[in-house]
């Protein structure tokens, strides 16, 4: 494909799109299959047929549409309705021309002016219920690739680099590394040989922002990376996506055929000069393998421990050859930085994160589903306006990054969601993903949950991650058995800090924030279990009597 | 019908040139076919890639996803997410524990998050995954299995 082409193909879908009456989609995101929406799709389109308006509805998937919680999801009318809990018997009523024949759903309508929608501001997610993933064209007419030949065309390999450094766009693993310095990091380093890897290692319980970017925009990720490539100057691209996201392997594979088959990937990539490939790599279920250099060493086909840094993989990554490694949601950032500049991107969020971050929400939280909000939105507006707030119970609190994050209590729910902020009052961003507990969970036996987690999850190369989990995991145990003591609660203060000082790499570093943060807001719970012998939250069963 | 998986097997190995860096590629089409790698395959699969057998097995060991036993004939992954241990998936897998023991045809394992958390608690069976799981639903999914 040319440019040219490029142009063309774009200007004759959004041509074929514009002359239908309406689009129908239906969430094809993996929560909504689950709840049957493959086979509404069938049975809308067989509707469609049936009422003789095939040539003019089009009935396609799309990526998730956010309320997971009222799946499956169908947004018709061109994406200006949309309707929750569709079953196969609502397709006559979805197919149908006359708008009376939809009132039989008007109880299922979800009100796409409502809080939920309106406090949000989608960039990453801008293609959900727009674009059918499977669909190169569809991608293509909302925009897709132009980016790249924006690049390609027009800019310099430094001048890509410097307009992210002016978005200001930080790493969204969690981390928040700038974007930008690590790019010119990578693209300073002198060899013929470079790589760039996507990390879709999304690991962390309760995460499934970047999950739902691949299943539902798959070639957006693909054009950010390519751009990435020309940017800092490697032809060789890697995906190490989780083993568990069939779904998103199977959309990335035929997302990369496409694109290849149109060279908008693979040799002379729009007829330029500049050429890039991407290969998939599984990953076969290891924690530790979202972490750089563990993620390294599981794409040369080792097992997934990481090493020391530095060197940082910019210098010396993939077969010891200068590396960038970016998040998933970090490459769906770029093709919009390319299009409207940096300095628009720049303008949205707060003065130390900028952009929109993509939350996962779940746990005890009315609109389960996925969001993206611009950076500094109040946790209040995140939680009680677009989450709907705790369907029953009171909210005691909301946890971040898993479980290298902590437990936000009630009276930080001003605290605006940036970097900084969330590192101050002990948790941290993280990747996304936003668990909502209220007054039945017990925080000690959430801090069990995390801690056995991690020591499951332990790679086992340094001694204070591989011991240190388990002995903080019993004391932890035992705690919620009724069965510790005050000593017991000493160590396991001690051993937080032994773990974050001496530990590897980031997962034993930071596998005890769930303690401390709990220790800080919630330590009541933890004396009533060692003093009392009692859960506040009536979650734990501990046995009467004394222990022996 | 002729069992053509030891050619598949060859071919995955061939495709990326019987090299040792595609080791774990090679063990998940391995796992694919045959359901679990057994020791004797892992023996083979290290002397194709040139790879000592200590290796091979050092990273089938080190993955979860890799199975040295052979698995039952149903599977329930339980999810233990986050989000699913705030909805009661340890009760699920109690129940899973109580009614599948020793001679079952169903194999039980827990996840580490599938990210499907908008359906809390999750469960896969046999691939599928059921959505909002209750102890009741699954006593019945139990029950249709046998």
């Amino acid at each position: 494909m040319t440019i040219e082409e490029l142009n063309q193909t774009q200007a004759d879908e959004t041509a074929r799109q514009q002359a239908l009456d309406e689009r129908i989609y239906c969430c094809t995101a993996a929560g909504c299959i689950s709840c049957g929406s493959e086979d509404l799709r069938r049975a809308i389109a067989e509707q469609v047929k049936q009422q003789g308006r095939f040539d003019k509805v089009e009935v396609c998937g799309t990526g998730c549409l956010g309320m997971c919680s009222r799946g499956p999801l169908v947004l018709a009318s061109s994406g200006t309705a949309l309707y929750g809990n569709v079953t196969p018997s609502d397709a006559a009523a979805v197919a149908s021309a006359n708008p009376v024949d939809r009132h039989s759903l008007a109880d299922r309508h979800i009100d796409l002016n409502g809080a939920f929608f309106a406090r949000q501001m989608r960039i990453v997610l801008a293609n959900s219920g727009r674009v059918d993933p499977e669909k190169l064209t569809d991608y293509i007419a909302a925009g897709g690739y132009r980016s790249l030949a924006q690049a390609l065309t027009e800019m310099k390999p430094p001048e890509v680099i410097e307009e992210v450094k002016t978005s200001g766009l930080r790493g969204r693993g969690g981390a928040g590394y700038p974007t930008g310095l690590k790019w010119e990091l990578v693209s300073k380093q002198i060899s013929p040989t470079k790589y760039i890897v996507c990390n879709a290692d999304e690991g962390d319980p309760g995460a499934f922002m970047d999950r739902s970017v691949l299943e539902g925009d798959p070639h957006r990720v693909l054009e950010g990376m390519a751009i990435a490539g020309y940017a800092v100057g490697a032809q060789q691209g890697y995906i190490y996506v989780r083993g568990e996201y069939g779904l998103a392997i199977q959309r990335l594979q035929t997302a990369i055929k496409q694109a290849e088959r149109e060279h908008l990937l693979g040799s002379r990539i729009l007829e330029s000069g500049f050429g890039f490939r991407i290969d998939l790599r599984i990953g076969a279920g290891a924690f530790v393998c979202g972490e750089e250099t563990a993620l390294i060493a599981s794409i040369e086909g080792k097992r997934g421990q990481p090493r020391q840094r530095p060197p940082y993989p910019p210098e010396s990554g993939l077969w010891n050859q200068p590396t960038l490694i970016n998040n998933v949601e970090t490459f769906a950032n770029i093709p919009p930085i390319i299009e409207k500049g940096g300095a628009w991107f720049a303008s949205i969020g707060t003065p130390s994160s900028k952009g929109t971050k993509v939350f996962a929400l779940a746990g005890k939280i009315a609109n389960t589903g996925l969001i993206e909000v611009p950076m500094g939105t109040a946790l209040r507006t995140i939680l009680f306006d677009i989450g709907g707030g705790i369907p029953q119970g009171r909210f005691k609190a909301a946890q971040t990054g898993g479980p290298s994050g902590g437990c936000i209590p009630e009276q930080f729910l001003d605290t605006p969601v940036d970097y900084e902020s969330l590192t101050r009052i002990g948790s941290i961003m993280g990747s996304g993903g936003l668990i909502v507990m209220d007054d039945s969970s017990c925080m000690v036996d959430v801090a069990r949950f995390f801690m056995e987690f991690c020591m499951d999850e332990s790679c086992g190369k340094c001694i204070p991650c591989r011991a240190g989990t388990v002995q903080m995991h019993d004391i932890l145990r035992r705690m919620t058995l009724g069965d510790a003591s005050e000593d017991d609660l000493a160590m396991l203060e001690e051993l937080s800090g032994l773990l974050r000082e001496t530990s590897l790499c980031g997962l034993g570093q930071t596998a005890p924030n769930p303690v401390m943060s709990t220790l800080r807001y919630f330590r009541q719970e933890y004396e009533a279990h060692i003093r009392e012998r009692r859960c506040p939250a009536g979650h734990c069963h501990i046995e009467a009597g004394v222990p022996a | 019908m002729k069992d053509n998986r030891d050619k598949l097997l060859e071919r995955a190995m061939s495709r990326h040139q019987y090299s040792g860096d595609a080791l774990i590629e090679v063990l998940h089409t391995a796992q694919e076919l045959y359901g679990f790698l057994s020791p004797e395959r892992l023996k083979t699969i290290a002397r194709k890639l040139r790879l000592p057998p200590s290796r091979v097995l050092g990273v089938a060991s080190f993955y979860h996803f890799f199975s040295l036993k052979p698995k039952g004939e149903h599977t329930m992954v339980v999810c233990l997410g986050t989000a699913c241990y705030v909805a009661g998936a340890l009760g699920l897998v109690e129940v899973l524990d109580r009614r599948c023991g020793a001679g079952s045809k169903v194999s039980v394992q827990t996840a580490r998050c599938i990210g499907s958390c908008g359906l809390a608690p999750a469960v896969i069976a046999d691939g599928k995954i059921l959505a909002r799981v209750t102890k009741e639903s699954l006593g019945a999914e139990l029950d249709r299995i046998g």
